[in-house]
Parts: C-alpha cells; structure tokens; sequence
C-alpha cells in the first residue's frame, strides 16, 4: 500500500489520523505485523535530547543611533562571529568567553558558553552586547555597550549545521589514564563507556534512507517548531552490516535544522559543560514520519535490539583516526548498564536523555493528534544510504 | 543507635586537632572513615560513618561543634537539582557506589544519597551542572 501526505494530512486535519511514538509502533508491529500496523498506523513520532555542538543562532540586533556596522560582537563577553551584514552576528554554541581559562588548569570546566547563553536568551534573561567598529560615513558609531533581551531583538535564528546524528559511537578508553572528551570523562583501562543516540526513538536511525525526512520536513525543535534546512554537514549515511550482510542499522546521516528562537523554550535548549573539553548546546527535537508505506514502516519500527553501534577507543583510536578493531553492541545492550568488550564487563552510560526524548516523541504525537501540526512533504530528498557519500580528510600539505 | 553518616568539613587550623582519636578514645565511638580530604594548610572533608552509644555520639557531635567544626548529615551533601537535570544519565556511569543509577525502563535518573560517598564525582562532571553540593 502506498499513503500520501495529503492523504494523512486530511486525516490530521479532520482529527482521524492515528498518530504513536516509535516506542508504541514497536509493540503494535510485534503484536499486529509490519502490513498491518501501515495500515492502522498513520504517522510515528521520534525524538532526542542530546548535546549538539554544531549549533547557534543569527541575531539581528536592530540599528543604534547614529548606526553602526558592528565588526567585533561580544554577547556576556562571548565573541559571535560578525563578518556579516552591519548589525547581524552568529553566535556558536561552543564558543567560550574571552577570559575563561579553558583547559590551562586540566581538566577545563567550561561552565560558561555560547550554548548557556542561547538558553538565558530563551529564558528572556538580559544580556550584555558590547560591539566595536572602524566607523563609515553611513555607519559612523565605532563602540557600544549596552543590555538585550530575546524581545528586543528583531530576529533570532536558531540555525544549526550539524544536529541529528543518525548513531553515534559508543566511546571507551583503554590507555592507563582517565581522559575527558566530548564523550564525556572516560576512566582508564575501559573502566566505562558512554553512548549518545536515544537508539530506538532516535529521527535518523526510524528512517535510515530518509524517504521521509528531506529539506523542509517540519519538526519539533527546541520546544517550538523548525524545519529540516538542508542535511547536515558531514552527512555520510550508510547501512551497517554484520558479516553476513545483515542489517545492523544506519550510520552517518546528520540534519541541518532551523526554527525561530523567539517560541522555543529553556526546558528544550539547554547550555551544557562537559569537564576538560567545551561548552555546548543540548537540544530537543522531535520528527514525525509518515508511515507512507511497509517499508517505512518496517525501519520505523526496529528495535534497540535491532540497532548497533561502533565502540571506540577515544584514548588511542580516535584522536589518530585509527579504525577501531572493538566490537558493534547494540542498543539493547548498550541499555541494559553494561557491555562486555574483550572479556570485560564495562559498565555504560548515556549522553543523551531518553526519557526526554520519550517525552518530545510524546509531545509531538499530542500536536499531530490536536490537528496544529501538519506534515510537510520534503522539497528534496538528501544523500541516503545507496548513494555512498564518502567523507574526505583534510590532508596537511 | 544506628550508625549515622555525617560530613565533616573545617578550617584549616582545626586540622591539627586529633577529632578522630578523640572520638574513639574520649567518647568511645566507633568510626569508619568513608573519605578523607585533609590538607594542612586548606580545609578538611571528612565522611566519616559513626556507631556507638547515642548519649556518647552527641557528646562527640557537641565536642566536634565546640571545636568549630561543621556537621552534615550526608545525604544533604550531593544534591540533585531536578530542575537543571535532563535525566541524560552521564553520571551513571562513573558513580562508585550507583547512587546515582538509571530507572529501567523508563532510563529516568535516580539519586540514592543512602549510598552516596561525596566523592563529588557527579558534581564535577554533570553536564548540565545538576548536581550540586547542598548546604
């Protein structure tokens, strides 16, 4: 059978749409079969909550008087990059206040960056804006200080390059020292491991071909309500297999997302300090899929169980871009508190929040259910799996 | 009485006082030492897990007082602030004793100060700085 988004959307519209979190279509497909649950089934709803650094946001801070083409911007003594338009700046999620001490006393802290303050922005909290320039007859003011919050501003663009990964590694480190990396602090001789994906409510792992998610999909983000705006960078989607060609579920894909930070709110968009690496953003985001036809459904409904990932060494592997020898786990096990790699039980931790990622699936099934939420059907479809994009290496001339 | 778990924190010129033979000796206390910070020259942390008669606790507990020290109970050391925690469960892992453990299957994050050391791990490594040292 083949649905339509118009098809669905009629249903959404008149309050008829059969609307389940993945979590829910895994039990309906256990208890009913992949054929039947298309048919009951019109639309899943996935979820994360996890740290993605790849994100910021566009301000356009509105003219001063006399007006000013702001070349330097400082946000709470944070730099955004202002090499655009006179008063507008990005500011990243990573980025760090100019006196913070970084890691010269090891492990850093971090406990201030661009992530904290895109959350106290969203909090309508007051933020310092210092700004310099070199002055032009149309622009002639050169310095600036003063306070804003989220409603003064004209514009303020959640925009991200890289959120979503489709899976990500399970980290460990076997060197004979504890090590803090964006995978959080790894005790020495595989004394833990940590994952980051919300497995079987994780976006990108319910669709691996993206036959639903594509330019435009709208989507939950941040507690309000963006868009998918192009994939993500660094987007080398790929099927794992075991040795026998069977699936272990897709790796590699990332989305781009935007959305109004004006309607998302501080639960959603949360500033995060992992010891000894950075300051970033964890972010919620919810994307619905259609369940178009089986073969949506069947991966929308894979399990934990169903799903794998690759561990890695982040002591001596990783940071020398070595393939790791270490085994797949999956998700189930990865859940469960303990994996077992080279006869040692190694007790495992998320990065990501399932639980709230349960909740935005939760959330997001409420809106399609109320009607508000409509689905959108993508402008282009991106890189899927059988195109085998290959990532390239910066070489060092 | 059961044996209490207390925190003991002081200054620096308390640090040359003998708290703990005192303890044993003088009031006849019998005292674990859970953990121990203790530097002459900065503030001391103790964790100390205490059994004994309960008239001769709080005569140890009036003495440690007397002295300046500052007694916690030590479940109000680590705290977990709920309203900062996203339940991501990074601290799960590295808990020594799974104080801190993970619901399942609801994977929701829970804190047993029962079983808490204030060995301040979490504190220092939660993400999102949810863990926090009570007062």
């Amino acid at each position: 059978m083949q649905k339509t988004y118009a098809e669905i959307n009629a249903k959404i519209k008149s309050g008829e749409a059969v609307v389940m979190t993945a979590e829910e279509l895994i039990n309906l497909v256990e208890e009913k079969g992949i054929q039947e649950a298309t048919q009951e089934v019109d639309v899943v709803t996935t979820g994360t909550f996890a740290p993605m650094c790849s994100s910021g946001v566009f301000l356009n801070f509105g003219h001063s008087n006399p007006k000013m083409k702001m070349s330097k911007v400082w946000l709470n003594n944070i730099p955004a990059y202002a090499g655009i338009a006179a008063v507008d700046a990005y500011l990243g999620a990573t980025e760090l206040p100019e006196d913070d001490p970084l890691n010269s006393k090891h492990p850093g802290q971090f406990r201030y960056g661009g992530g904290h303050l895109i959350e106290e922005l969203v909090a309508g909290k007051e933020i310092e804006l210092k700004a310099t320039a070199y002055g032009t007859d149309c622009y002639p003011r050169t310095e600036l200080s003063t306070t804003i919050t989220l409603d003064d501003l004209n514009e303020a663009i959640l925009f991200n390059p890289r959120n979503c990964y489709q899976n990500y590694n399970c980290a460990i480190n076997t060197t004979d020292k504890t090590i803090y990396t964006y995978m959080g602090m790894l005790k020495e001789k595989m004394g833990n491991a940590t994952y980051s994906t919300a497995g079987q409510l994780s976006p990108l792992l319910k669709d691996p071909y993206l036959r639903t998610i594509g330019l435009g999909t709208k989507i939950f983000l941040g507690g309000g309500i963006g868009y998918v705006a192009w994939n993500g960078t660094q987007h080398f989607p790929s099927m794992q297999t075991d040795s026998q060609g069977n699936e272990l579920g897709a790796s590699g894909g990332t989305l781009a997302l935007i959305g109004d930070l004006k309607q998302m709110s501080p639960k959603w968009i949360k500033g995060t300090s992992y010891l000894g690496y950075g300051a970033t953003l964890s972010l919620a985001v919810g994307i619905p899929i259609p369940l178009l036809n089986e073969e949506i459904t069947k991966y929308a409904a894979k399990k934990d169980e169903d799903l794998y990932t690759q561990v890695i060494d982040y002591g001596k592997d990783y940071p020398n871009h070595i393939p790791s020898k270490y085994p797949m786990v999956s998700y189930a096990q990865l859940k469960s508190g303990e994996i077992t790699v080279e006869g040692k039980k190694i007790p495992t931790a998320p990065l990501s929040s399932y639980s709230k990622a349960k909740e935005i699936a939760n959330i997001l099934k409420d809106w399609i259910k109320s009607g508000e939420f409509l689905l959108t059907e993508p402008v282009k479809a991106f890189a899927n799996p059988d195109n085998h994009v290959k990532s390239k290496t910066l070489k060092i001339k | 009485m059961s044996p209490q778990k207390i925190v003991l924190r002081y200054s620096a010129n308390i640090s040359n006082q003998p708290i703990i033979y005192s303890l044993i000796k003088t009031y006849d206390l019998e005292v674990n030492i859970v953990k121990a910070n203790v530097n002459p020259q900065k503030e001391g942390l103790l964790v100390l897990e205490i059994n004994g008669d309960g008239e001769h606790y709080d005569q140890g507990i009036a003495y440690l007082k007397k002295l300046g020290v500052i007694i916690q109970p030590m479940e109000s050391e680590v705290v977990q602030n709920k309203e900062k925690c996203i339940m991501c469960g990074a601290c799960t892992g590295i808990c020594p004793t799974k104080a801190l453990y993970l619901e399942r299957p609801s994977m929701e994050v829970r804190f047993d100060p029962e079983k808490c050391i204030v060995c301040k791990l979490c504190v220092r490594i939660c993400p999102m700085k949810a863990m926090e040292l009570g007062v």
